[in-house]
């Protein structure tokens, strides 16, 4: 069944069986129940549980009574749980077993008593046959577009393999009794009460019955398990007879006691601003204007669709009856149930559509059963409201279905699987009337049908073979390549890529969000590098002491021009401790800001821009002179910790292809020169000057060694360069490279006083 | 002159011969510096050609060309000869571990998506992307889901203001990309979402996913069931079986969610798919006609299907991750593993 369910769309979440593990638990009845003598609220009991000796049971459940019958766990039992009964003394007194509650025995959330059965029964009798418990609940997952499967008939229609027209009521077998309801335009009156919809928008149908008589009292068993099993709690015989209906049919049902009605008057109308009503979960709750409420001739009574109130709320001293069968609006029931954070059966089920022809015939079953439970004789029956609602049909056209599922059904085969499902269908030339049903209010269009005929044929029957298909017209975006290029970057760096979730704490410059889900995420990241550091930081702290993360991710920056943020692209780093792996022929280094600077450059050569530095500051320029990143140390717990955060413009993304230089011919001539350079002389210049006074033959140029101290005069340090020289067109001569050489170390006594050391 | 120089050459062969032939392996180098160098004795010879006639140059220039050619190939021969005992110097114990570099690499859920866009590009997807902080009209609207049905009850929604969220799925992505281009469409977007959902083991507040949607003339569900079947034999291997459950998604009719047979067990059932056999992974469907009126494709002309997943759920179920937590935990001993 559970298979099934899912190849139709309804996936069953949860199979519990609900006899399962209540092997051991039998009948027990309370012979004799007295005060504990050392603990208050506890109780000691006299339990006949069918083997001819009686056994003492401390209990703690308040609703324990001598002659009432209870489950009962004896010593040895296994309870759901795997919850082990042993021979126990509770503050002196022995207690040889369990009487249990409904949630002990998994059969509910009721853990307020013990789970009292109505009726007489048999001790020792096995709890699981007594109370015909061996079966499973399905807990169906139901899509918000089917309300009509939030029923045991709805699900049943979907599941019977010859369609609805096999579905038989359930085996309830009590008298009809249900008066015929009279018909009213928008008012009406039911048994001496007037019922009127003041607003027809919020309640387009409101059927009454009017009950009086009867005895309100506990459910007999049979109710009370079916409930149980489906995880409600047993009220009283009124409450469950509603409750039982409203899961049989899907359609919510309230009774109202109609003896606390005042004035003989009911009203569908919007609630006064700032009028109250006490929920029956004993919430005092404040409505707004906009609120569709059932009201007396003085105050609200219940919240339409969502809740009944707690003064008109059905006791045991109830013997008028008013039993409400309502279609409501669900966007009005959506608004309330979400502005009062209150979901109840009732208004799940209105908020998603109940079927609009199904209020007589539910009207008519809960009469009936409130009779045969509480007996009372049913007065008369009310129906105001026209429902306005004409049958939908639904033009579908055999073409379409082939072409949307890629197959050839003929009108006829379309027919066979609609029919089943509770649509009629008639021939008209080339197309279909379907007739919708009415419980299937999500069927509006053609393609709904189209999914209908591919769900009731099977998903899996539509196999065929890979499509040709045409090219998109849509390219692969270059921002792809260019990431997946600084990937491999940073890949080839040793580096992990990280992947932190978009949000930090708020600051004024960030994005807020309006309904963050804690302070820590309660803004939008405006940069990746505090995200990464508290990354780092985790690492530290599970003492990994060599870190390398980065991450490629969006942030966000107000934009006062638009509605929404802007978003970039950024890409950040953080590093710390060894430079590579820990290895015996060498005693290991760290991470420098050499490294930081290399790693800008290759970045930067990555992005179109190069690395300059400034001040302290490493920064990456981009194309276009604009800065797009840099890098520095970061404050981290001990330890050198570096940094780098540059933005990934999309007008970055497309990098010219290299253009070929030719290999050379003629052998280059390499000179080095150690040159004492003056502090404050910055290798940037030295560079440049360099380059101009070495001429166009002076193909590259780099420092290779760098010494400060013992034989270098004070205010200087030594710098090592190393000149090549090579022209495209023939060998140098000496003469020329020392020519060339000589015009570089007078500029760079000229200009800066740098001398050979 | 031209018989001195010749001669003078043939005598640097010889007596450079015997020299190389007899050098010890550390004196190679040097000997070929002295021999052959800028500055060595080769060189010396050949400054006295410029004394030479003309017409006798080229013979002495090929004699020196052919010496220098032997004892340069003599030097190498010898240097080869002694060549790999002269790397490892003494003999170590090559027992002991190599030198290596750190391992850089991808995280696990990059791999994912980026295994799942190649195989979609080679289906003829191409990858394109959009905003992650999207209008209400985009992330709910032109995609068929009404604000107040409960259907937008499935997105737990983070708001930045009245009319902009973080997007909820990719698929603001399709009505974006239907409306800058005419079909044929066919297109993979990787990319960040967001819902309100505290952290646990399978929540993520910030959670990737990949939209998929293919537009033209004459796309059927049997070609979406064929696309998606392919797609699942080629990423998780062609023994994997698909299965297509009906589900409800506003934008796609009829809709679908897409099981494959369970990683683990091979669908025989076990505590990873609940006894199931099956493993979800996707939600799919056929692009309903709304959708396409919404974006002004003609409904009458054009079909197609989308289909979003989850990469990280993805990345879990294939290296059998446990909690989705350390996923984005980013510890370098996790990483590491999948590097
Ligand atoms: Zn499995």
């Amino acid at each position: 069944m559970a298979e099934r369910l899912a190849m139709l769309g309804a996936p069953v979440d949860e199979i519990v069986e609900l006899g399962a593990e209540l092997g051991d638990v039998v009948i027990a009845r309370v012979d004799d129940v007295r005060q504990h003598p050392n603990a208050d609220r506890l109780r000691v009991c006299t339990v006949d549980t069918g083997t001819g000796a009686t056994l003492q049971v401390v209990c703690g459940a308040p609703n324990v009574q001598a002659g009432g019958f209870y489950p009962f766990a004896p010593v040895g039992a296994t309870l759901p749980g795997d919850v082990q009964i042993r021979k126990a003394k509770l503050r002196g007194e022995a207690s040889e077993g369990m009487l249990c509650s409904a949630r002990e025995l998994g059969l509910g959330r009721d853990h307020a008593g013990l789970l009292a059965l109505t009726g007489e029964w048999e001790p020792g009798a096995r709890f699981v046959d007594a109370l015909e418990l061996d079966d499973a609940r399905l807990v169906v997952d139901v899509t918000p577009n089917r309300p009509d499967l939030l029923s045991h008939v709805g699900v049943a229609r979907e599941v019977a393999p010859g369609g609805v027209a096999e579905i038989t009521a359930a085996p309830f077998d009590g008298a009809s009794v249900c008066p015929q309801p009279a018909r009213a335009e928008w008012q009406g009156e039911v048994a001496g009460i007037r019922v009127a919809i003041d607003d027809l928008d919020g309640c387009p149908r409101y059927m009454a019955a009017v009950i009086r008589g009867a005895r309100v009292g506990p459910s007999p068993e049979w109710v009370a398990t079916r409930l149980r099993v489906i995880g409600l709690r047993p009220i009283n015989n009124v409450v469950d007879a509603t409750n039982y209906v409203l899961h049989e049919l899907g359609q919510p049902l309230h009774a109202f006691d109609l003896a606390r009605l005042q004035g003989g008057e009911v009203h569908i109308r919007r609630a006064g601003d700032g009028e109250t009503l006490r929920t029956l979960d004993g919430v005092e709750r404040t409505l707004v204007a906009q609120d569709l409420v059932i009201a007396d001739a003085e105050r609200p009574i219940a919240l339409a669709g969502v809740m009944g109130g707690a003064d008109s709320e059905v006791s045991e001293t109830t013997t008028e009856l008013l039993i409400e069968c309502a279609r409501f609006d669900p966007r009005s029931v959506r608004r309330a149930a979400r502005r009062l954070a209150l979901s109840t059966d009732a208004s799940y089920r209105f908020e998603r559509g109940v079927d609009p022809e199904g209020l007589p015939r539910a009207l008519n079953s809960v009469v009936d059963l409130i009779v045969a439970l509480a007996g009372g004789t049913p007065e008369a029956a009310l129906d105001v409201g026209a429902d306005a609602r004409d049958q939908t049909t639904v033009v579908l056209n055999p073409e379409r279905v082939n072409r949307t599922l890629g197959v050839s059904l003929d009108p006829g085969e379309i027919a066979g699987y609609l029919r089943p499902l509770g649509f009629e269908t008639a021939r008209q030339d080339s197309v279909l009337r379907v007739q919708v049903p009415s419980f299937r209010s999500d069927v509006e269009t053609e393609i709904d049908l189209v999914e209908e005929i591919a769900r009731r044929r099977g998903y899996d029957t539509f196999v065929g073979s890979l499509p040709a298909f045409r090219p998109s017209a849509v390219p692969t975006e270059p921002m792809v390549a260019l990431q997946a290029r600084l990937h491999a970057l940073l890949g080839r760096w040793g580096f992990l890529e990280a992947r932190t979730a978009g949000f930090a704490p708020a600051a004024p410059e960030r994005v807020p969000l309006r309904n963050p889900l804690s302070a820590e995420e309660s803004s939008l990241r405006d940069a990746l590098l505090p995200g990464l550091l508290r990354r780092l930081e985790h690492n530290l702290a599970h003492a990994v002491r060599d870190v390398r993360l980065y991450e490629i991710g969006t942030v966000f920056l107000p934009d006062s021009q638009g509605q929404a943020p802007r978003e970039d692209v950024h890409l950040a780093a953080v590093f710390t401790g060894a430079r590579d792996p820990a290895h015996w022929t060498s005693p290991g280094e760290a991470w420098t800001v050499w490294d930081l600077k290399g790693l800008l450059e290759d970045l930067a050569s990555e992005l179109g821009g190069q690395g300059v530095p400034e001040g302290e500051r490493l920064q990456v320029g981009g194309k276009d002179g604009a800065v797009l990143g840099g890098g520095g140390p970061l404050p981290a717990r001990g330890g050198a910790v570096w940094g780098l955060e540059v933005t990934i413009a999309p007008q970055n993304a497309q990098v010219d292809a290299a253009a070929y230089h030719p290999l050379p011919i003629f052998p280059a001539v390499d000179r080095d020169l150690a040159l004492l350079i003056p502090d404050g002389v910055t290798a940037a210049e030295v560079d440049s000057a360099i380059r101009t006074a070495a001429g166009p033959m002076l193909e590259a140029l780099f420092p290779f060694d760098l010494f400060q101290g013992a034989g270098i005069p004070q205010g200087n340090r030594s710098v090592a360069w190393r000149l090549r020289f090579r022209t495209a067109e023939r060998t140098l001569t000496d003469a020329e490279v020392d020519a060339a050489i000589n015009r570089t170390l007078k500029t760079l006594e000229d200009r800066f006083g740098i001398r050979r050391r | 002159m031209k018989a001195d120089l010749i001669a003078q050459l043939q005598g640097l062969e010889e007596e450079g011969t015997v020299a190389v032939q007899e050098a010890p392996p550390e004196s190679l180098e040097g000997l070929r510096v002295e021999l052959l160098g800028r500055k060595g004795r080769l060189t010396g010879i050949l400054r006295h050609v410029v004394q030479l006639a003309p017409e006798d140059r080229p013979v002495v220039g090929a004699e020196a060309n052919r010496v220098k050619q032997a004892l340069s190939e003599l030097l190498d021969a010898r240097a080869a000869e002694a060549g790999p005992a002269e790397a490892l110097g003494p003999l170590e114990d090559l027992t002991l571990p190599g030198r290596r570099r750190w391992r850089g690499g991808l995280h696990p859920v990059t791999q994912t998506v980026n295994e799942i866009c190649d195989i979609f590009r080679d289906l003829g997807f191409s990858r394109v992307s959009g905003p992650e902080a999207e209008t209400l009209d985009y992330n709910f609207t032109k995609l068929n889901i009404p604000l107040d049905h409960p259907a937008a009850d499935m997105h737990d929604t983070f708001f930045l203001n009245e009319g902009v969220v973080l997007r909820t799925h990719t698929s603001p992505v399709q009505a974006r990309t239907m409306e800058r281009c005419a079909p044929p469409v066919r297109v993979v977007v990787p990319g960040m979402c967001y819902r309100r959902d505290a952290w646990d083991a399978s929540h993520a507040p910030a959670f990737e996913q990949i939209e998929g949607l293919a537009v033209d003339e004459g796309i059927s569900f049997v070609d979406f069931r064929a696309t998606i079947d392919e797609f699942v034999r080629r990423f998780f291997g062609p023994a994997t079986r698909t299965r297509f459950r009906p589900s409800y998604f506003p934008f796609t009719e009829p809709s679908a969610e897409v099981d494959v047979s369970c990683q683990i067990c091979g669908g025989s059932g076990c505590s990873a798919c609940k006894g199931t056999g099956w493993m979800e992974i996707m939600g799919a469907g056929m692009v309903h006609p709304k959708v396409f009126a919404n974006v002004g494709y003609d409904p009458e002309r054009y079909t197609g299907f989308a289909f979003g997943m989850g990469p990280a759920r993805i990345t879990m179920l294939r290296h059998r991750i446990p909690d989705i937590r350390l996923l984005y935990e980013n510890d370098m001993r996790f990483l590491e593993q999948f590097a």
